[in-house]
């Protein structure tokens, strides 16, 4: 049904429908399964998220390796004694993302979203937004649809995958399914959606993949904390109207090529960048 | 240009901290229990590559002890399982080894009895979850566990093949798959096909003359 962004548009356009609706129609249709279904499928997706993402929030949630944790429930202390740079919301979403990070890091059951290395970003982001403008579950369940139909072309076209296109693969996708998906959440246009989309990817583009010990924690984490920024400042700079010059496929295809001339040392295998730092190495010989 | 379900993007559902070092591990203990008698008192996991420098800090020692206890990948007791096998008194070894395969993420699991000899199974753990099952026992093999597959092992005469699948095809069971191979008068086939199996499909095959050994496994969940 569509392969490329500007087919999706299309679709919404002569049709007159959200991306999500567009996204619904195509997995009942290709998966051969009833609305029902998809929706109790979809519901069972985002149980698990609203989980990982508050489940270290008020303990410290230590990872397996021990090399990381506790830094959601900091974040979280911090947010609620006010009175910080960035404020109330962002620093709710940096909580839940490192929250669901943490969960994932000491074998906890998260949501891959795209990846598990990304997977604090879109939970996160649905959740703040829904919270902040006190939207509905059903809102959420479209947030993540579209999402979904965002995630699906950058997979398509260039890839999620860390370990070929470095982390702006990973929560860089995160990012941008997150901002469309929160465009589309606050009833912005499918074009606004698309330019939010967009400005997450390039936002980060290039974005190494380099963790310490090639375990999925530090900077991993951190960096789920940056994407749901990166997901909510993008959607605001969307409804606020602002044009993405180059149009998302060519964006995604940058990222793609981008990924694809990074040498291997930045590309997941701990060979470079913060896991090659003396301090890296050291915790690698420690931990493994 | 591979197509994508919603749920490929929005998952899996699963327990961290990554897909291939324990979604996958967990799926490849899982199919080798599936495969092998599950009578076993004893695990050894000889563990290739990737899998032999990082298997503690990823979990992928917990993953690969919940798969042979038989949980499935988005179990909340992986974290759990070594515990879990000492309590249920199995012994439980692994063993880093170069396996001489080409996939870093690569083990070979034995299960040990006290009344017949050591079974094994090797695979590979390739990616989002994804495995390949490349040696039952033995057999060399290559199949992935997402589809219901029968695995047979028979000594080669003509008609075997037709004699197979024609009990499928009474069952009305369409094959998806099909790969044989022989060594000396000793033929393997796997087969996927679109349907579960069914006890009595396996029996079925099982009565006829040529057939040395066969086992049916059901996909098991991401």
């Amino acid at each position: 049904m569509f392969n490329k962004g500007s087919e999706l548009l299309n679709l919404c356009k002569t049709r007159n429908k959200k991306i999500w609706e567009i996204v619904v129609e195509k997995e009942i249709d290709n998966a051969q399964i009833s609305y029902e279904e998809l929706m109790n499928n979809m519901n069972s997706v985002l149980d698990t998220m609203i989980n990982s993402a508050n489940a270290a929030l008020d303990k410290g949630v230590i990872s397996i390796s021990g090399l990381s944790g506790g830094d959601a429930k900091k974040m979280e202390d911090y947010k609620n004694k006010g009175n910080t740079i960035s404020g109330q919301l962002i620093n709710s979403a940096m909580a839940k993302a490192l929250s669901t990070s943490e969960v994932n890091a000491s074998m906890g059951k998260i949501v891959a979203a795209p990846t598990a290395g990304a997977s604090g970003i879109l939970p996160s982001a649905i959740i703040s937004v829904k919270e902040k403008f006190n939207l509905s579950h059903e809102d959420m369940i479209h947030g993540l649809f579209t999402a979904a139909g965002i995630g699906e072309i950058i997979a398509k076209n260039a890839t999620i995958s860390g370990a070929e296109g470095g982390c702006q693969a990973e929560c860089g996708t995160a990012s941008s399914m997150a901002a469309a998906a929160i465009v589309e959440m606050l009833g912005g246009s499918v074009e606004a959606s698309f330019n939010g989309a967009s400005f997450a990817l390039l936002n980060i583009m290039g974005l190494i993949c380099d963790p310490i010990a090639g375990l999925v924690e530090f900077p991993c984490a951190l960096r789920n904390a940056s994407g749901v920024v990166n997901a909510m400042i993008s959607a605001d700079l969307a409804l606020a109207g602002i044009d993405s010059i180059v149009p998302f496929d060519e964006v995604v295809d940058a990222m793609y090529k981008v990924g694809k001339s990074m040498p291997e040392s930045l590309r997941e295998t701990a060979l470079g960048g913060i896991a090659a730092t003396p301090t890296g190495e050291k915790l690698k010989r420690r931990i493994l | 240009m591979k197509d994508y379900g919603i749920f490929d993007i929005l998952g899996p559902v699963m327990i961290g901290p990554s897909s291939s070092h324990t979604a996958g591990a967990t799926r490849l203990g899982k199919m080798a229990r599936e495969i092998a008698d599950n009578t076993f008192y004893k695990v050894t996991f000889y563990l290739h590559g990737s899998f032999a420098k990082t298997y503690k800090g990823h979990g992928t020692d917990r993953a690969l002890v919940a798969g042979i206890l038989g949980m499935e990948p988005s179990d909340e007791r992986i974290r759990d399982s070594l515990n879990i096998a000492k309590e249920k008194g199995i012994q439980i070894e692994f063993i880093e080894k170069d396996l001489g395969y080409e996939h870093p993420n690569t083990v070979k699991i034995v299960f040990s009895y006290y009344d017949k000899e050591d079974y094994y199974i090797v695979g590979s753990s390739i990616g989002g979850g994804n495995i390949l099952i490349t040696d039952v026992n033995g057999n060399k093999v290559e199949f992935s566990g997402n589809y219901p597959t029968i695995l047979i092992r028979y000594i080669d005469q003509k008609g075997s093949i037709s004699r197979i699948s024609s009990i499928l095809a009474k069952e009305d069971i369409n094959i998806a798959t099909m790969k044989v191979s022989r060594e000396g008068k000793i033929a393997t086939m796997i087969m996927e096909i679109d349907n579960p199996i069914k006890d009595n499909i396996i029996n079925n095959i099982a009565n006829l003359d040529e057939i040395i050994y066969i086992t049916g496994i059901n996909p098991i969940g991401r």
